[in-house]
């Protein structure tokens, strides 16, 4: 038993090591160890995950923004903040939130070949698919007010986790405020 | 970066096993009140590897319609008919009792016979003798159950069936696995460090299809148990989410929002013809169909918050079919098109509710705070949810008349998203 869990550390240590140190070609680990799959009569290895595990993409919003300049780190910049939130059931920006969203704008604007990601995301009650929509609307009205300032189709890339990914473990409004959100993770040129 | 890939087969082989035996233990949180008290006398054995009769004791006790004598207040255990004395078992309270035998017939090979028997009549009024490998004693077991549950409730046992769930640990790492309805024999279907969603089982039993975050964008993939193959069905821009088998298996319900907002279609899984059935400017998603086939439940915020509508599975008017409370979601049929189970939401707490599809009327049948994605078994008489006390996430069942519920704990983590077997 003990061992076991020594396995599953290392495993996700593997895992993370490959999300820092690899870069995109982690697709072909993916479908490698889907070969590798067996059937679910077979007791030790039944579908091994079937690959779908080990994608190193994994841990999401790599900082790879605090990379791109000072001005993403200084918590003075808006551009230092990459979180949107949102109230209980709704996918409208509050107003608190529209200078972070102008800022990000504005520096896509400027460099057009930066692409980013927004993750839209919900709290944990409620529907899980539901929740899936819920959290690309979220998602989506961040996308639509800097589309409007001029970023174009190209730069955005629109994904929703719904209740997948919570930013914070937890159970009361202090978690699930911190879990309604949508983050702008900035991809690699 | 080959070895490196090895080590990382390695390491996840190593997760897997520890996977596979991380059991879901049962426990019973309130039963009914009338239970039937029914005795499971110690099976006679010379040799058998698995504890018959305890499993047949744990699943009729699980069940809740039963009340199971204490093995200790046995004055005797016969194991042949001839050895009862009917007036002791009268004497200790008992309505029915059950005697067996699992005598060993060969290498791995086992005869396993039972007797039901009507206590206050002296008769016997269930008898079975079966054969059975000690591989598929557990599976016999649940056999037996099912026999001795449908004998005295009339209503089909599900205690050997599967389900299939979501668990997530603590290094958040997402598994789809599938274990017999007593929770034993996990068995991992795909695993992720990104999210898995959505489990449904096709109607032969034999594929499940599930959402997959695996390249960081949503796909529907179908896999099939017994060979672990899958095949991508799904994985258009936006969500690919909730699939849901038609009940003749030609066709998977699924909602996508290539077109902007979520939407319900129905994809022909041998020509991969998608047709559109409901086309709100809303939130549409969590498709389910009537078990004829002829309509679609669905969840739809169109009117402000979400809600239960339906349509028929070749398109048309979409109706609505809930009407109290802010908040109705994954609607799902029972096997005979009576009953609608959904998630019904007030403020902070979740609930299971039943609408009664010939009045419309909803009993609500768990006190929340935070149920989820319930699902009809095969019987129609209970309803597999998941639940969460605290940060632990379990699966439950509950009667449909909201009596009896029990719960399966996962020892280590969250489990989500339960589907019973077909």
């Amino acid at each position: 038993m003990k061992l076991n869990k020594t396995l599953l550390a290392f495993a996700i240590c593997a895992v993370f090591l490959t999300a820092c140190t690899d870069d995109e070609k982690d697709a072909s680990l993916t479908d490698g160890s889907q070969n590798a799959s067996s059937g679910i009569n077979d007791a030790s290895t039944n579908g091994l995950g079937n690959g779908s595990g080990i994608n190193g993409a994994g841990f999401s919003g790599g900082d790879y923004a605090s990379t791109l300049g000072p001005e993403f780190n200084d918590p003075n910049n808006p551009l230092s903040k990459r979180t949107v939130y949102f109230m209980l059931d709704s996918s409208e920006v509050m107003p608190d939130f529209i200078p972070v969203i102008n800022a990000h704008a504005q520096y896509l604007v400027a460099n057009p070949n930066q692409r980013i990601t927004l993750e839209g995301n919900t709290d944990e009650r409620g529907a899980p698919e539901y929740n899936i929509a819920l959290g690309e609307q979220r998602a989506k009205s961040v996308a639509s007010m800097m589309k409007v300032q001029g970023v174009s189709d190209s730069q955005l890339n629109v994904v929703s986790y719904g209740e997948e990914k919570p930013a914070v473990m937890g159970n009361d409004e202090s978690a699930w405020e911190k879990n309604r959100r949508t983050e702008i993770v900035y991809l690699p040129k | 970066m080959n070895l490196f890939r090895w080590m990382l087969l390695t390491a996840l082989l190593g997760f897997n096993i520890e996977a596979s035996f991380a059991e879901l233990n049962i426990e019973i949180t309130k039963g009914v009140e009338s239970a039937t008290p029914l005795a499971i006398v110690p099976f006679g054995s010379d040799s058998s590897p698995v504890n018959v009769s305890g499993v047949v004791n744990a699943d009729l006790e699980r069940s809740g319609y039963f009340k199971m004598m204490d093995e200790q207040s046995m004055v005797n255990q016969p194991s042949a008919a001839s050895a009862i004395n009917f007036k002791e078992w009268q004497g200790l309270g008992q309505n029915y009792m059950v005697i067996g035998q699992v005598v060993s017939a060969g290498p791995g090979q086992y005869n396993v016979q039972f007797q039901l028997f009507d206590v206050y009549k002296s008769s016997q009024i269930l008898g079975y003798k079966m054969a059975s490998s000690g591989a598929d004693l557990r599976k016999t077991a649940h056999y037996i159950s099912d026999l001795i549950f449908e004998k005295l409730t009339g209503k089909k046992g599900v205690f050997g069936g599967r389900i299939a769930y979501v668990t997530t640990n603590a290094q958040r790492v997402h598994q789809v696995q599938v274990a017999d309805a007593d929770g034993y024999n996990p068995q991992t279907v795909a695993a992720s460090i990104e999210p898995l969603m959505s489990p449904a089982w096709s109607p032969d039993g034999k594929k499940i299809a599930y959402v997959s975050f695996e390249r960081k964008t949503a796909a529907i993939y179908i896999q099939t148990l017994s060979s672990g193959e899958r095949v991508k069905v799904a994985e258009f821009p936006g969500i690919n989410g909730a699939p849901a088998w038609s009940p003749d298996g030609s066709r998977l319900a699924l909602t996508l929002s290539k077109d902007g907002s979520p939407d319900i279609y129905v994809l022909d899984l041998s020509s991969r013809a998608l047709t559109k059935l409901s086309k709100s400017m809303a939130i549409d998603t969590e498709p389910n169909w009537s078990p004829d086939g002829s309509s679609v439940v669905f969840t739809s915020n169109r009117g402000g918050n979400p809600q239960i509508y339906i349509v028929s599975s070749h398109g048309g008017q979409e109706k609505r079919l809930t009407f109290s409370g802010n908040y109705n979601a994954s609607a799902s049929f029972s096997s005979d098109g009576r009953n609608l189970v959904m998630v019904q939401g007030n403020g902070n707490n979740y609930r299971i509710a039943v609408m009664d599809m010939a009045s419309h009327s909803v009993n609500v049948l768990t006190s929340g705070p935070s149920d989820e994605s319930p699902s009809f078994a095969p019987n129609g008489a209970m309803i597999l949810y998941a639940a969460k006390k605290g940060r632990v996430g379990f699966l439950s069942a509950v009667s449909l008349d909201g009596k009896m519920t029990q719960n399966l704990v996962l020892n280590n983590g969250e489990v989500r998203e339960p589907s019973w077997a077909p």
